[in-house]
């Protein structure tokens, strides 16, 4: 179907343009970023009786990494229910993670993803079993109807029916008065006196339909853009543009902070890619026993079932097993065996996975490809559960997975879903191209430096989200989003406007629009995106070295100087995707800056350097942090767990926050 | 040689080309899909009342709240890439896919 009218031609944009044109805004706070944690930020700011303007690259009712919806609400350590408390749980996150999780943000979560998931329920979203259509399930809570996953003894993951909870947040956000710009890519943030380094008052943006050039002057800013996706493995030919988050999640909120003069740490962390792999299959949509699907049986073509683990390898006898600590665990995180390596975590808290050999036995006979996903071998609350509450409700599930298969004819009680492990690599789990890598498509990664405040090295600049360094998960959004909102509202009242620097936002505005007058004979966004991530392919991958690293330096810095500005743009949909990509090609200079900057291989990180090949040295154990300065990229370092006593930094101002917004007015008039 | 068709210099089209398919017959145009588009690959049909067009079917993330906030059941369906079809196999017999 070629878009031309009947004659041929080309249709006109549909979209009235506004090359021309210039819209300036004030408010308290500015979020930039209308996903889970951009939603929950605007909303609690509002509360806070803070005049609030959200902009959004898409459409707030829907957008965001989170915005198709959420099965799991992790980590709700302050749930009724829960026999672990925020404190144990932010401690055994961090040290699975060899102390390389962010302490501040994974402690607002575990400590306030309950009271964020109750008000989520006040503003309609289910969260519990009122049908009582789980009754009597081993992972069901009579009293309070609360569903659990994972480790049903200790109940600090719920599952939840999260389909609509992003439609809900864009009608709260409606109801207390917040401005919402949709379909507004930003460009910039502003620095007082247009000096990077400075305190940020207000950002620059452009519509991507009619390439309208805004200005919006704030108190606070929040920056809740997700983390940079088509890093290293870009393809519009293969898998949805290859991202496990949105292909439009660009790391724009990187680049601008960076640019602005934010400090970044972890940057050097990345990992082999299960889900954003080009060659995988939809997400949780091919046989699999994590996350969503955990735990469900694996059979080999012969019915044959894989046995499971626990995380000392000991053989489980029963499938309640799979949902109960082992001897030696208090409580375990996850399972099913997603944790990837070559750092899986440490055993004390791994949850049960199938039999880690599996592929050297069936390499020896004793198993036969291909696998399956027995689902209708499962008994029936956990059938109805995964196939259910959980497919119904991911992200990315409810209409690629489970309605599309059913209208295919796939049957949960009669059916077995295909596993591609060990086919053609390892499915979901594991792909074996070193080279597809992925920053943060999933667990802890790189991210803003904040404080307890969620603010940044520059004042008024806060971070909610992915973006948060150390980060994960949609409860990590809304809990961090929601503490960042309410500190960024109390951050307005106490700090005057700051004046915009109409010097910077020219040369801004000259720099975002000048894809739309490259020459034809540029490289389009495509070629763009494809060449960046070739050169992090070959020369900042699996291994790394300083004379490799240093290739990856000069190839970007071609890239951002040469080939960047002449890449052209048709019209203001094409011109927010190059945008992106000069985005991108900005987050994988700071990536390679971080990856130079740390001299040690370490298994946490995933890192690798052949002329420092010894792996988490002592000397080596702590955070490095990098920023841009005038004279190239400035270093430091902060200790492990650097964040200090949690409830010290945490509830003072959680206390305060909550204070703030219940005083605020609930309701603001939108303003014409 | 008369009666041979009008063929024009076509470039080829983007893949994958139909990551939605619109039933004409039960969508009304009201474009509801266009707003919620993540990604904006849907544009308005010139022609009201019409489905909208796929304008940048490569860009799709098949994300699917196209289809899940549809007014109009059946409208717009979700179309996963061939080399995306997944397989599945029944207990007692056959093997079917996506």
């Amino acid at each position: 179907m070629a878009i031309s009218n009947e004659a041929g031609q080309l249709l006109p944009w549909p979209y009235k343009v506004s090359y021309g044109a210039e819209r300036a805004y004030d408010c308290d706070v500015l979020v930039v970023g209308g996903g889970i944690g951009g939603a929950w930020a605007a909303i609690a700011a509002a509360r806070c009786g803070a005049s609030v303007i959200v902009l959004e690259k898409a459409a707030t009712e829907r957008s965001g990494a989170g915005g198709a919806g959420v099965d799991h609400w992790q980590w709700v350590a302050d749930n009724p229910c829960s026999r672990v408390t925020p404190e144990e749980l932010t401690q055994a996150l961090i040290d699975n993670h060899g102390g390389y999780r962010g302490g501040i943000g994974s402690y607002i979560q575990c400590a306030s993803a309950w009271e964020t998931l109750l008000e989520m329920e006040a503003m309609g979203g289910k969260i519990r079993d009122t049908e009582d259509a789980f009754r009597g399930a081993d992972f069901r809570d009579e009293e309070t109807k609360l569903l659990f996953a994972y480790d049903y003894t200790n109940r600090f993951v719920l599952r939840v029916w999260g389909h609509n909870y992003k439609p809900l947040l864009r009608e709260e956000l409606k109801r207390l008065g917040v401005r919402v710009f949709d379909r507004i890519a930003v460009t910039a943030l502003l620095n007082e006196g247009g000096r990077p380094g400075a305190r940020v008052v207000g950002a620059t943006g452009v519509n991507v339909r009619s390439g309208a050039f805004i200005t919006v002057r704030a108190r606070a800013t929040v920056l809740a853009t997700s983390r940079p996706q088509r890093i290293w493995t870009y393809s519009s030919e293969l898998r949805g543009i290859a991202t496990f988050r949105p292909p439009s999640v660009s790391g724009t909120g990187y680049a601008i902070a960076w640019r602005a003069g934010a400090e970044f740490t972890m940057m050097e962390k990345s990992m082999r890619s299960p889900f954003g792999s080009p060659y995988s299959y939809p997400a949780y949509g091919s046989g699999n026993a994590i996350n969503t699907w955990y735990p469900c049986s694996l059979v080999d073509a012969n019915g044959k079932e894989v046995p499971w683990v626990d995380a000392y390898g000991r053989m489980l006898k029963t499938l309640d097993e799979r949902f109960r600590p082992c001897e030696g665990q208090k409580f375990f995180i996850m399972g099913g065996g997603s944790s990837s390596q070559p750092h899986p975590g440490f055993k004390q808290y791994l949850g049960p996975k199938p039999i880690p050999d599996l592929e050297q036995r069936m390499l020896a006979g004793e198993f036969t490809p291909p696998f399956y996903a027995d689902l209708a071998g499962m008994p029936e609350m956990e059938r109805k559960a995964i196939w259910g509450i959980m497919i119904g409700n991911e992200g990315k599930t409810r209409i690629p997975v489970m309605q599309t298969y059913r209208a295919s004819g796939f049957d949960p009680d009669k059916d077995m879903l295909q596993t591609y492990d060990f086919l053609r690599g390892h499915g979901m789990r594991e792909p074996v191209v070193p080279q597809e890598r992925t920053f943060g498509e999933q667990g802890a990664c790189g991210g803003m430096l904040t404080d307890w405040d969620l603010m940044s090295n520059l004042p008024g600049l806060f971070g909610a989200g992915d973006l948060v360094f150390g980060g994960q998960d949609h409860s990590h959004a809304a809990a961090t989003g929601r503490f960042a909102g309410a500190r960024a509202a109390l951050y307005a009242r106490r700090n005057a406007a700051g004046a915009v620097d109409v010097a910077q936002r020219a040369r801004e505005k000259q720099r975002a629009h000048a894809p739309l007058h490259a020459p034809e004979d540029g490289p389009d966004w495509k070629e763009l995106n494809a060449a960046s991530a070739r050169v992090m392919q070959n020369y900042c991958a699996e291994v790394k070295n300083e004379q490799i690293l240093s290739l990856a330096e000069l190839w970007l810095k071609d890239l951002e100087q040469n080939e960047a500005p002449r890449a052209r743009a048709e019209n203001p949909h094409q011109l927010m995707r190059v945008l992106e990509v000069q985005d991108i090609v900005t987050c994988s200079q700071m990536i390679v800056a971080a990856c130079k900057a740390r001299r040690a291989s370490s298994d946490y990180l995933h890192f690798k350097r052949l002329d420092y090949p010894e792996i988490d040295p002592p000397d080596w154990r702590k955070w490095l942090v990098i920023r841009a300065a005038t004279q190239g990229v400035e270093v430091s370092d902060r200790p492990i767990a650097f964040w200090g006593d949690f409830e010290r930094n945490y509830r003072p101002r959680h206390a305060e926050n909550l204070a703030a917004m219940q005083a605020g007015p609930r309701v603001r008039k939108v303003a014409a | 040689m008369e009666n041979e068709p009008v063929v024009y210099a076509t470039p080829n089209r983007p893949t994958p080309g139909r990551p939605v398919l619109f039933d004409p017959a039960v969508c009304d145009g009201c474009n509801r899909c266009v707003t919620v588009c993540l990604e904006d690959i849907l544009i308005p049909n010139p022609e009201k009342g019409r489905p909208p067009l796929v304008l940048h079917p490569e860009e799709c993330w098949y994300c699917g709240p196209c289809v899940d906030d549809c007014p109009r059941p059946g409208a717009i369906r979700l179309n996963h890439p061939l080399q995306q079809r997944v397989r599945w196999k029944r207990k007692g017999g056959g093997h079917f896919r996506v």
